[in-house]
């Protein structure tokens, strides 16, 4: 019997090519969505699904989205990490899809930091 | 976890975090004969005897941030509330097989959940290593299946992780599921 497979690619890589900036050098940004199993059981995945989307609607190519395992602070999951190019880390925390809709537009597209759902500043060291 | 397609992200995670560059996730959906197979293979660096036996113990883990596992034994968890079983098969260096299985319309049997979402968390690169996802589908027998090597292939150069391919690929495997599954009614 005949598999059923993702089709039209061809297709879409024409449209993709004539209409897109092929992300060249460096990408203005980088956000990593921690993928644990304390991550996934807080919604993690929702969490990656609307920053896709976000991205998607707001047609900004030149953004990296990336997974991690567990950071050891469960308790603070859904978390993702945004890296502005040139700028150190910033660790989010108790994420929902409207706070990651506030992230993408102002700390990743304006690059001014949501201080209000960001982790701390330096937390790493305190153990 | 409150559905099975979590579980399915969260094995993954392991077989990443034990350098996989090939896994293979497959869903079984045996309604004729009421069953329901998720199956996870990897060619990640395996166990030995001693980590296997202790795989499903809770509060084993060889992460360093945390001092518990769960991942696995949820999972087994899972399979044996809907009168299901689990095992794990790994040999160092080969990789591991881990298998759930089902009764299909078992009252407490979790829902798949968006296995879609699943697999598009996936097949962007992770931990920034660009690794190889199989994906295969089967409703009573009939198949879907997604391999992003060929996907890649296919796309010569535009990344799979490019946001037209992603809303692409999502609609594409909702699709196609659903064709496979309006072929059973």
């Amino acid at each position: 019997m005949k598999k059923l497979k993702i089709g039209d690619l061809e297709k879409l890589r024409e449209k993709v090519r004539k209409t897109a900036v092929l992300r060249e050098g460096k990408a203005r940004a980088k956000i990593t969505v921690h993928m644990g199993t304390c991550g996934i059981a807080a919604g993690a995945r929702e969490i990656m699904s609307a920053l896709l989307n976000e991205i998607d609607k707001k047609k900004v190519q030149d953004i990296i989205v990336t997974t991690s395992g567990c950071a050891g602070l469960c308790s603070r999951e859904p978390m993702a990490t945004v890296e502005i190019h040139g700028t150190p880390p910033v660790k989010y925390v108790d994420l929902t899809k409207d706070k990651v809709k506030r992230i993408l537009s102002d700390h990743v597209l304006k690059g001014s930091i949501v201080t209000e759902y960001a982790l701390a500043l330096g937390s790493e060291r305190t153990h | 976890m409150e559905d099975l397609s979590l579980h399915i992200l969260d094995i993954v995670e392991n077989s990443i975090e034990a350098g996989a560059r090939r896994i293979k996730i497959m869903v079984d959906e045996d309604i004729v004969h009421n069953r329901l197979v998720l199956k996870v293979t990897d060619n990640g660096h395996g166990m030995d005897q001693k980590s296997l036996a202790k795989a499903l113990d809770p509060f084993y883990t060889t992460k360093k941030v945390r001092r518990v596992g769960l991942g696995l034994s949820l999972l087994a968890q899972a399979a044996k509330e809907a009168d299901g079983d689990f095992s794990i098969k790994s040999a160092r260096g080969k990789g591991t097989e881990v298998v759930a299985r089902f009764v299909y319309d078992h009252i407490d049997r979790r829902p798949l959940g968006k296995i879609a979402d699943t697999v598009l968390a996936l097949i962007i690169p992770v931990r920034d290593v660009n690794i190889d996802f199989v994906y295969e589908h089967r409703v009573n027998g009939r198949i879907f299946s997604l391999d992003t090597k060929s996907i890649k292939k296919e796309l010569a150069g535009v990344e799979i992780s490019h946001p037209a391919v992603v809303r692409h690929i999502r609609k594409e495997i909702r699709k196609k599921l659903k064709e496979l599954r309006r072929s059973v009614r």
